[in-house]
């Protein structure tokens, strides 16, 4: 799902020049050409036909149908659609997901631009490089790793109550992800780490593509570092901000393995997510054609959200 | 600006493209589903064997149980022309998997989930003809009665045989002896009274008083609900709400009282402050090392609990509230099944009864597995060291038979009752956020809307 959607914008920015010189050959060969080229792409086309599009209208069919997986169906037309609008304990679903775009989008994109500036003024230091290895290395953790790693620190008798409980604060202590008010924010948190080191590197590398001599042009001028930061750094990450906004956005709305592996869902449906909740209908309660119709209206909803943020940067950018 | 980009023939061969895939799952999901033979049941006049040619059995067990291995061991040392090919599972994946598994390529032996749905789809054989050539119908009745399914494959708890166990388990409380001294307990409480008193002492004495799991989509508190349950009230209505029997409900008096005197626990303090988040795991462990006093659950600890707690561990069934009521416990035996196109089913029910009925088998059932071996009454029973938690659960078993009070767990009443109504509505209890009357109205109207289709 995450391949097409920041894929349509970067592509076509960089295959349009390309384009154009190949020009000439326009009356001559574009045919054959074109021909040749599609079947340089038959291979990939043919995967991603059999192993994404199909699956997606596959989904699409059976969420058409009331079905149990194996037995015989039954046509319930836009039925399973109904149900996953007014069906509380589906829909409410799907708000912890618009939910956690705070801890996964927000809080990442936000502190790794404050952490890739930090680091990129120290840029020559061996710290830099240590505090990149460490920042990165959420995310060569596997994700249930990490979850397990996440449930032991934050039960009642983990590091974090330890720690608040040496600082004085006992009395806040508590089992954060089996409390129903702070089970949510504590998936997230567990989100945000793990996505901030993929913001933070991406930022980091956009940062060092911006021209040196701006800078010094800046502090010519007198800027401080604020100053360079809003007019120079910020308007120079556009891009890649919006690759990050759009990748955590979209992992806070598919959100599957830190919930499974924290709270799978619990307490009391306070951290259920659509991902969870298409898994427990498919494969627990056998409701192939409700879950299928909660998969296409998660698509949709990324697509809604991912597609408007594409289109933001790249009316500014060109 | 794509669509700007793209020449015309483009997008034509994007939508053949397209079309083919779709086509390619146009007929409706399901249409394509093995026919299972008409379940009639086997009419063998003779009981059926494993014969003397090479034969092998094709096995799904559920990994870290090793009983149905030793079992397969044994067997094949017995009858040598039968070797096994096993394959395991977590029971998760199992419960997953199983419907797919048995359409798709159909084991002899298979470790089973909740029957109903898989009778539904015509995925399981009717052993209905097979307990007759062996003999099984003169069992105690409460042991197969879980897996028999009425014609129609709604109403649980009559009807044909359509699996069978590999033995039976047994709930209750276990307790850990040390504690128990301290707080000056010296025998089992007899009456629910008595266990509340015991339950207070503990708190007072800063010892914790239950150890038990609620956390993730595992919502333990049912195991002490469902004893309350039947503490306050006779066993048969809640099996019947269980087996989906018509017009049975779990909202009656006699159980609200039972959820009203677990709320009471909760609000005393009785479990654990974080047992939203505490998981199976983390209940043994936290028992094991001596950290609460009661703990309510099965007896496929016993083995664990006599090796790893040695003599300090002990085990009593709930009991009533009446001083002298008769007793209850969730009772259910561990499910296996012969898939309904299954290749050697005769050779798989001869197994099943062997399991049963052989004295070398019957000893590694209850030294493996720590619970009571199937079979008829009186059959052969080996000898377990006195003292031990093994001894105590294996005589529970023959006094809930004498009381009839052998109950399936009310989370088995549909699929998804456990993690999609016992469970949150247990822990919204725990926070306060549930009544007693809320916990048994929302549970029983989960019910009727899933035990009514989808």
């Amino acid at each position: 799902m995450t391949g097409p959607i920041p894929g349509t914008g970067v592509d076509l920015a960089e295959s349009r020049p390309a384009a154009r010189t190949r020009s000439p050959l326009r009356r001559h060969g574009l045919r054959r050409a074109g021909l040749v080229g599609w079947l340089f792409i038959l291979p990939a086309l043919a995967f991603y036909a059999v192993f994404v599009l199909r699956p997606i209208l596959v989904t699409f069919q059976y969420s058409l149908y009331t079905w149990d997986g194996i037995g015989p169906s039954t046509w319930a037309g836009f039925g399973n659609y109904v149900k996953v609008f007014t069906d509380p304990g589906l829909f409410a679903s799907i708000l912890n997901a618009v939910k956690l775009i705070v801890f996964f989008s927000a809080i990442p994109v936000v502190l790794g631009l404050a952490i890739a500036s930090t680091i990129r003024r120290i840029a020559t230091s061996r710290l830099a490089l240590v505090a990149r290895t460490v920042i990165f290395l959420p995310q060569v953790i596997p994700l249930v790793a990490a979850g397990i790693a996440w449930s032991w620190l934050l039960s009642s008798t983990g590091v974090v109550n330890q720690v608040l409980t040496y600082l004085g604060l006992g009395g806040i202590t508590r089992a954060w992800l089996g409390d129903f008010s702070t089970a949510l924010p504590a998936v997230g948190v567990i989100g945000a780490w793990v996505l901030l080191g993929l913001c933070t590197l991406l930022l980091l590398a956009g940062m060092s593509k911006i021209d040196p001599a701006l800078f010094e042009a800046a502090r010519l001028d007198g800027a401080g570092p604020m100053r360079e930061f809003l007019s120079i750094v910020l308007p120079s990450l556009r891009q890649e901000i919006a690759v990050c906004v759009t990748v955590t956005v979209i992992a806070a709305l598919a959100s599957f393995d830190i919930v499974y592996i924290s709270t799978q869902g619990g307490p009391g449906n306070a951290t259920m997510v659509p991902g969870l909740e298409i898994y427990y209908l498919a494969f627990s309660e056998r409701r192939v054609g409700v879950a299928s119709a909660l998969a296409v209206v998660l698509m949709l909803l990324v697509i809604a959200v991912a597609l408007p943020i594409q289109r933001l940067t790249r009316d500014r950018s060109s | 600006m794509s669509r700007r980009a793209r020449p015309r023939w483009h997008t034509a061969a994007l939508v053949v493209i397209t079309g083919g895939t779709l086509a390619a799952g146009c007929a409706a999901p399901g249409s394509d589903a093995p026919k299972a033979e008409p379940a009639t049941g086997t009419s063998a006049s003779t009981a059926p064997a494993c014969g003397t040619a090479p034969v092998t059995l094709k096995a799904y067990f559920e990994t870290g149980f090793p009983l149905p291995k030793a079992l397969t061991t044994e067997f094949t040392k017995q009858h040598p022309n039968v070797t096994w090919n096993i394959r395991e599972d977590q029971f998760a994946v199992i419960t997953q998997n199983a419907p797919r598994v048995l359409a798709d390529d159909p084991p002899d032996l298979m470790r089973l989930p909740q029957v109903s749905e898989l009778v539904k789809d015509d995925l399981l054989k009717n052993m209905d003809g097979y307990a007759k050539a062996f003999g099984w119908d003169a069992w105690p009745a409460s042991q197969l009665q879980q897996m028999r399914l009425a014609p129609g494959g709604k109403t649980r708890g009559e009807g044909s045989l359509y699996a069978m166990g590999l033995n039976f388990s047994m709930t209750g409380v276990f307790y850990n002896k040390k504690l128990a001294a301290r707080i000056g307990m010296s025998a089992p409480p007899t009456t629910l009274a008595g266990l509340d008193d015991l339950l207070a002492k503990a708190k007072a004495a800063g010892v914790d008083p239950i150890a038990q799991f609620n956390g993730g989509a595992t919502g333990g508190l049912a195991f002490p609900l469902q004893n309350l349950m039947a503490a306050y009230g006779p066993a048969a209505p809640i099996n019947d709400w269980i087996f989906q029997k018509p017009g049975a409900t779990i909202d009656t008096p006699s159980n609200l009282q039972a959820a009203r005197h677990l709320e009471k626990w909760i609000k005393a303090g009785y479990f654990w402050k974080d047992v939203n988040a505490v998981d199976y795991a983390t209940m043994m462990s936290r028992f094991i090392g001596g950290k609460g006093l009661f703990m309510f659950d099965g007896d496929w600890e016993s083995g664990n609990l006599d090796k790893q707690m040695a003599g300090d561990a002990g085990f009593f069934l709930m009991p009533s509230a009446q001083d002298g009521g008769k007793l209850a416990a969730m009772s259910a035996p561990l499910v296996f099944g012969v898939g309904a196109r299954a290749k050697n089913a005769d050779c798989a029910a001869f197994f099943l009864n062997w399991v049963a009925t052989d004295s070398k088998a019957r000893d590694i059932t209850v030294e493996v597995g720590g619970s009571h071996p199937m079979g008829p009454a009186g059959a052969h029973m080996p000898a377990v060291k006195p003292g031990t938690v093994t001894e105590s659960t294996l005589a529970a078993g023959a006094k809930i038979v004498e009381d009839n009070g052998a109950m399936d767990f009310i989370a088995n009443a549909t699929g998804a009752i456990y993690a999609k109504s016992w469970t949150p509505n247990l822990q919204k209890m725990v926070a306060g956020q549930q009544t007693p009357e809320g916990l048994l109205t929302a549970v029983q109207g989960d019910y009727t809307s899933q035990a009514g289709g989808n």
